[in-house]
């Protein structure tokens, strides 16, 4: 057998190993000689250096449980440096959950009356690290008597001891209740320090003891005052602050006792000020002391007055350079947001600074915080700072940033600027692992309250976009609910019936109900029927809405799934405006073939000059809002290339070659349209008269007027007499050239003689030019 | 507190103190998860993380991290102060302490630990005394080895 090492020699041995397997090697011959040097009877001195060995072998991660006897055998040990060893491996090897443990409990109750403090320490402090309830109980009475009657030294660790016995046995409290109370009476540091601890154990646990302890706030009040006012005491100075441990200590203590009850609130109020006002600031621990008695002063009945001084310091140390005394001051402030909200308020301009701190454990808090504070007044400011918060934030803090955004959203309310929606869209579809989330929080917040525009906006939106994701019910961060298919119909329907909505959202939940055909199997003709209904409303907007989507069901079925797709995720514009309104003139120039049939007639002009026409043409258009331009979806893309080919490739088929649209009938008369597209921003329209009456017209003439961006010329019509019955017709080409691609639109005045002489003028809008 | 754990900068253990029962896999556990969130750490970042129920105060000092894990109603810039004095005593022990003293001497730093902290509480809060106790610790125990006339270790 080789003869073992020293402690210090096998440490170097097992560093200078080279690899893993080398170390374990020298480990595992190290372990042999110790077990077989446990097995000797007597070894002399070298009992505990084996067992340190052993304790340094176990720390590295490997097994050391045959070290547990040996640890018994040490304690019993006369010897003070087996002792030594002893309690520590017992700390280290045995906790209560090993038999061996109650073993020790004879050796931890003689040492406890041994004549040498150092003996007794040693089993003052295992007894604290490591007792199990029954030896607790078995040693209470002990300690109890080591509370009242032996030196500080033994007295300070008694104490700790003490509220490692309450922790683990509920009832031994009522014993150590009166020697806690004499304890307070000591002027030792130590001593003092263990009883407000012990203290404070006992009224954590038991209210009747929180209410006896009560009393002691005077004198807790009085060992503060001299602390913090009087006696420099050089043992105790750290930095400038007396004894800075034991004053937080008491102020836990306090904000305790005062919680919830007036006078003994009323006791502390003077001292709490005076903490928070002479207390040195520039160091760590002054700042400890300073947050310690914030966090009393808010949790007692305190004076408003301090309550203001509190908060106050918070604010100070949102200002601090240091980052974790912003990261606690923010911390607390989340605490009384509810509370004391306006306080909080004042100091909003540095917590939404805050959200661009490098440190992630601070911008985290500053955006729950910011959350918090948003209100009605704040809301666009608030807004834009979080808004760019979320675009600079990593995409994984994103999502779990957008969580907390949305029901922010609701907050929102009807002060919401029109950019907000789309920002706030383009948001939701670039994070696509909260879709799920997302869309069953808006289908509720509907459910709930459908006054406010914008979030109904956006939440008809998400359930056009994402109905399958509601519907199929399962969502990982949210209480799963099942929602039918007719659910989210009545809502979408509930949105479009009500008056509180405007034209703009009722358009989106018009466009929504019809995404939803796509992404719904039962209900349909329910949706049919939703939309064919709209298709007479008064509302121009969605009354050309449902006449298309019609069309969709009618015409084009066999495009519908395309047409309606899932919107690709949208690309931030450059200038940070909304995205809508490029896409939404685009689209809104292709027109399905089914045009509408009733355009508004405007009432006749008595004056018969060009100028007229044009003036309100332009007056009575309107600027394109960005909310409506959405509606439509971006889909053309989606559906592999323009809808502009494809229903331009249409015109080449046999099903639909340029159609001849009727755009007015009346008195016999009739005016058709044909309409073909000569380049990119060129078309020719081709209009044909005819005249189906038993009298012949004369002199009828065209005049036509478009958008002040359009270029228009009229060619010479093929003639101005049109002979009754059909005869004949009358052709005129209009060439139409619309660079900035403006919604097109025309109006045309006819006028002409009848066969009697009498003049007659009459005026038609154009809205939809098919075949574009 | 719960549990104090010192490690160096590879992630080598080199003093742990638990202040609850836990079971020996529990511990290696807490051990792996402490060390990665730790050393995964910006070097300017707040010392104050949030792990479980738990607050974790970690202070680097040279190549030794101090990681400190409180309950949450526990005042953090106290738990700073606490390892900061705990640093302070070993210092003052080994007279400008460095890592290897704490490999080399573990069982010293323990009983130091112990004259500083019971039970997860401060029992002693002047540096002063504290040195005392173990300047006397020490004494006792090496008249008692002298007297045996073997070496303590």
């Amino acid at each position: 057998m080789s003869p073992s090492i020293p402690l210090q020699e096998m440490i170097r041995a097992i560093r200078s190993a080279r690899t893993q397997c080398e170390e374990r090697g020298v480990i595992q011959r190290e372990c042999a000689a110790i077990r077989a040097q446990f097995r000797q009877v007597d070894n002399g001195g070298a009992r505990s250096h084996n067992l340190a060995k052993l304790l340094y072998v176990h720390m590295l991660g490997y097994p050391a449980h045959f070290g547990q006897m040996e640890c018994v055998r040490m304690i019993a040990s006369p010897r003070y440096s087996e002792k030594r060893v002893g309690y520590l491996g017992a700390m280290m090897l045995l906790d209560e959950k090993q038999d061996a443990s109650l073993l020790i409990t004879n050796s931890i109750k003689n040492d406890l009356a041994h004549s040498n403090q150092y003996v007794q320490s040693l089993a003052l402090c295992t007894l604290a690290c490591m007792g199990s309830a029954e030896m607790c109980r078995d040693l209470a009475p002990e300690i109890d008597r080591l509370l009242r009657a032996s030196n500080s030294y033994i007295k300070k660790k008694a104490a700790l001891c003490a509220v490692h016995i309450v922790r683990k046995v509920h009832d031994l409290g009522e014993l150590f209740a009166p020697a806690a109370r004499s304890l307070l009476a000591e002027k030792n540091h130590g001593v003092l320090h263990g009883a407000v601890v012990l203290i404070t154990q006992l009224c954590e646990r038991n209210p009747e003891a929180l209410e006896r302890f009560r009393k002691t706030v005077p004198d807790l009040v009085q060992i503060m005052k001299g602390l913090v006012i009087s006696g420099y005491s050089p043992e105790h100075d750290v930095a400038g602050i007396s004894d800075p441990f034991l004053q937080v200590r008491i102020l836990r203590l306090l904000r305790i006792l005062g919680r919830h009850n007036e006078t003994a609130s009323d006791a502390m109020n003077d001292l709490l000020a005076q903490v928070a006002t002479n207390t040195d600031s520039t160091k760590t621990v002054g700042n400890a002391v300073l947050y310690e008695t914030v966090l009393t002063v808010l949790d007692i009945k305190s004076e408003s007055g301090l309550r203001v001084l509190a908060v106050n310091i918070l604010g100070r140390f949102l200002l601090n350079n240091d980052r974790n005394i912003r990261y606690i001051a923010m911390t607390s402030l989340q605490r009384i947001v509810g509370t004391d909200h306006n306080a909080v308020q004042r100091h909003r301009g540095t917590i939404v600074d805050c959200l661009k701190d490098q440190d992630a454990s601070v911008k985290r808090r500053a955006l729950e915080l910011s959350l918090a504070l948003v209100s009605a007044s704040n809301i666009r400011t608030m807004m834009k700072e979080l808004l760019l918060f979320l675009s600079s934030c990593p995409p994984g803090a994103q999502s779990s940033s957008c969580q907390r955004h949305i029901p922010c959203g609701r907050k929102a309310g009807g002060d919401v600027r029109d950019e907000t929606v789309p920002n706030l869209i383009q948001l939701i579809t670039n994070t696509s692992e909260l879709h799920c989330y997302t869309v069953h929080k808006l289908y509720r917040a509907l459910l709930t309250d459908i006054s406010q525009p914008s979030l109904v906006q956006v939440a008809c939106w998400c359930i056009g976009e994402y109905g399958d994701l509601l519907l199929k019910g399962e969502c990982q961060e949210t209480e799963p609910s099942q929602v039918t298919e007719d659910d989210a119909l009545d809502a979408l329907e509930t949105v479009l019936q009500s008056h509180m909505s405007s034209p703009a959202t009722r358009g989106f939940a018009l466009t929504a109900t019809m995404k939803l055909s796509t992404r719904i199997t039962e209900n349909v003709d329910r949706i049919r029927s939703i939309v064919s209904i709209y298709g007479s409303c008064m509302d121009v907007e969605l009354q050309q809405r449902a006449v298309e989507y019609n069309a969709l069901f009618r015409k084009y079925d066999h495009m519908r799934a395309a047409v309606l797709e899932r919107m690709p995720v949208i690309e931030k514009n450059s200038s940070g405006h909304t995205n809508g309104e490029t896409a939404g003139d685009a689209v809104k120039e292709i027109q399905p073939a089914a045009v509408k049939q009733t355009g508004p007639l405007l009432p006749q002009q008595p004056a018969n000059q060009v100028c007229d026409l044009l003036d309100l043409l332009g007056g009575s258009e309107e600027p394109l809002q960005p909310s409506t331009a959405l509606g439509l979806p971006n889909s053309t893309s989606t559906a592999g290339g323009d809808l502009l080919d494809l229903l331009g490739g249409l015109e080449l088929t046999p099903l639909a070659p340029a159609p001849t649209v009727p755009v007015y009938e009346k008195d016999g008369v009739s005016l058709t349209l044909i309409c073909e597209k000569t380049s990119d921003s060129g078309m020719t329209v081709t209009l044909t008269a005819s005249n189906s009456t038993d009298s012949d017209i004369s002199v009828f003439t065209l005049q036509a007027a478009v958008p002040k961006s359009v270029q228009l010329h009229m060619k010479a019509p093929s003639g101005d007499f049109l002979p009754a019955r059909g005869a004949a017709k009358v052709t005129q080409m209009v060439a139409l050239n619309n660079p900035n691609k403006v919604n097109l639109k025309m109006r045309i005045r006819i006028s002409y003689n009848t066969s009697q002489g009498s003049a007659y003028q009459d005026t038609v809008q154009i809205d939809s030019f098919p075949g574009l | 507190m719960r549990f104090l754990l010192l490690f160096s900068r590879q992630g080598k253990l080199r003093l742990q103190k638990w202040f609850t029962p836990i079971s020996e896999r529990e511990k290696k556990k807490i051990i792996r998860d402490m060390t990665s969130m730790v050393l995964a750490r910006q070097p300017r970042s707040c010392n104050f993380l949030h792990w479980k129920d738990l607050k974790i105060i970690y202070k680097r000092y040279a190549s030794l991290y101090f990681c400190l894990a409180v309950d949450n109603q526990e005042n953090e810039l106290l738990a700073l102060e606490v390892i900061h004095r705990y640093v302070e005593l070993l210092d003052k022990y080994f007279g400008n302490v460095c890592e290897l003293d704490i490999i080399f001497n573990f069982e010293k730093a323990y009983f130091i630990l112990d004259e500083f902290l019971i039970g997860g509480e401060i029992q002693e809060t002047s540096k002063q005394v504290v040195n005392r106790c173990i300047e006397s610790s020490d004494m006792l125990q090496e008249t008692m080895e002298e007297y045996m006339s073997k070496p303590a270790f």
